[in-house]
C-alpha cells in the first residue's frame, strides 16, 4: 500500500531534475551580458516614465468583497437545493438563518453607501451644480463684503 | 560571453555542442513583435498559414523583447523610432539577431536621397544579421532571409577564436 506512494516520489524527484537540469544546463550555455537598459522596464521602446506599483481606489477591494458575498451564497444553496427533500424543515430553517446573516451584511453596505460607484455621492442630492456654485460663492463673498462695510461703517459711527 | 564560450579548443566534444547549441538556436528563432511600416503587413502574411513561418519554428511573436532573440524591422524607421528601435534591441536578451526588412530599414529606401525624417538603414543604430531587399519583400523572401539567418547561426561556435 505504502509503495504505491513509490510512483509519486519518483515524479518528484524526476521533477527536480528537470527543473533544475534545465536552469544549469541553460546557465552553462547562455551568454550573459548585463547592461542597464536589460533590466529596465519595457514600455515598448518608450524610457520608462514612473513607478510601476500605482495606487488605486480601494473602492475595487469593496467591490470584491460585495461579491464574496454572493459567491459563497450560490456555492452554498446549490448543493442545498439538490438534497433539499431528504433534509426538510431543519435545513430549510438553516438556510434561512445563512441567507438572513448575509443578507445583514449586503444590508450594512447599501446603508453604508457601498453599492454606490462613487461613495457617499448621497448627501450631494441637494447641492448647487458646478456653475451654480460658483455663482452662490460669489454671493457669498458679496455678501460678506457688504456685511463688513456695514460694520465698518457702524463702526464710524 | 557565456561560461563555456572562449575557453576550449576545437575538438570533437566543443563541435558536438556547437551543433546542438545552433540547432536549438536557429531552429527557435522567436522575433519581437513589432512593424514599423507597410513591410510589417507581409511580415504578418508570412505568420498566417499560407506562408507560414512555423516551418521554421519562428511563429512565435514574443510582445516582451525579454523572450525574444530576433529583431525584424520591418519597415521605415523614422528618426523619432530610431531611438525606440534601439531601445527595444538593447533590451533583448542574449544571443540576439537583426533583419533588415525592405529596402528603408536596408538603406533607407525611397527616403534615401530627399528625405529630412527617415534613418538611412537600420545598421546605423543596430548591428544587422540578413538584409532583405525589396519594397516590400515578398513573404518568400524573408522566408530566404530566415534561412540565411539560420545558415549564420548554425556556422557559430564556442571553440577558442583564431583555432
Amino acid at each position: 500500500m505504502l509503495f504505491d506512494f513509490a510512483a509519486v516520489l519518483v515524479f518528484i524527484v524526476i521533477s527536480i531534475f528537470f527543473i533544475f537540469g534545465t536552469l544549469v544546463f541553460s546557465w552553462i550555455v547562455r551568454p550573459s551580458k548585463p547592461s542597464a537598459a536589460k533590466s529596465s522596464t519595457y514600455e515598448c521602446g518608450e524610457i520608462p516614465a514612473g513607478d510601476a506599483w500605482i495606487k488605486f481606489n480601494i473602492h475595487f477591494y469593496v467591490i470584491a468583497l460585495i461579491f464574496i458575498i454572493f459567491e459563497v451564497e450560490i456555492l452554498v444553496l446549490f448543493p442545498w437545493a439538490v438534497v433539499f427533500k431528504e433534509l426538510g424543515m431543519t435545513a430549510f430553517i438553516e438556510m434561512l438563518v445563512f441567507v438572513g446573516i448575509l443578507a445583514l451584511g449586503l444590508a450594512y453596505l447599501w446603508k453604508k453607501g457601498d453599492l454606490d460607484w462613487v461613495k457617499g455621492t448621497d448627501y450631494m442630492k441637494d447641492a448647487p451644480m458646478p456653475s451654480d456654485a460658483g455663482r452662490s460663492a460669489r454671493e457669498h463673498r458679496s455678501e460678506e463684503k457688504s456685511a463688513k462695510g456695514g460694520s465698518a461703517s457702524g463702526g464710524k459711527d | 560571453m557565456s561560461l563555456i564560450e572562449n575557453r576550449f579548443d576545437k575538438n570533437f566534444i566543443v563541435t558536438s555542442a556547437d551543433f546542438f547549441i545552433n540547432w536549438g538556436r536557429a531552429n527557435s528563432l522567436w522575433p519581437v513583435s513589432f512593424g514599423l511600416a507597410c513591410c510589417a503587413i507581409e511580415m504578418m502574411a508570412t505568420g498566417m498559414a499560407r506562408y507560414d513561418i512555423a516551418r521554421f519554428g519562428a511563429e512565435a511573436f514574443r510582445p516582451s523583447p525579454r523572450q525574444a532573440d530576433l529583431m525584424i524591422v520591418a519597415g521605415t524607421i523614422s528618426h523619432k523610432m530610431a531611438s525606440r528601435v534601439k531601445l527595444i534591441y538593447d533590451q533583448m536578451s542574449e544571443p540576439k539577431y537583426v533583419m533588415a526588412m525592405g529596402s528603408c530599414a536596408c538603406s533607407g529606401g525611397p527616403f534615401v536621397k530627399h528625405s529630412y525624417s527617415v534613418l538611412k538603414g537600420a545598421d546605423l543604430i543596430i548591428p544587422v544579421d540578413v538584409y532583405i531587399p525589396g519594397c516590400p519583400p515578398r513573404p518568400e523572401a524573408l522566408l530566404d532571409g530566415l534561412m540565411k539567418l539560420q545558415k549564420l547561426i548554425r556556422k557559430k561556435s564556442i571553440a577558442k577564436a583564431g583555432k
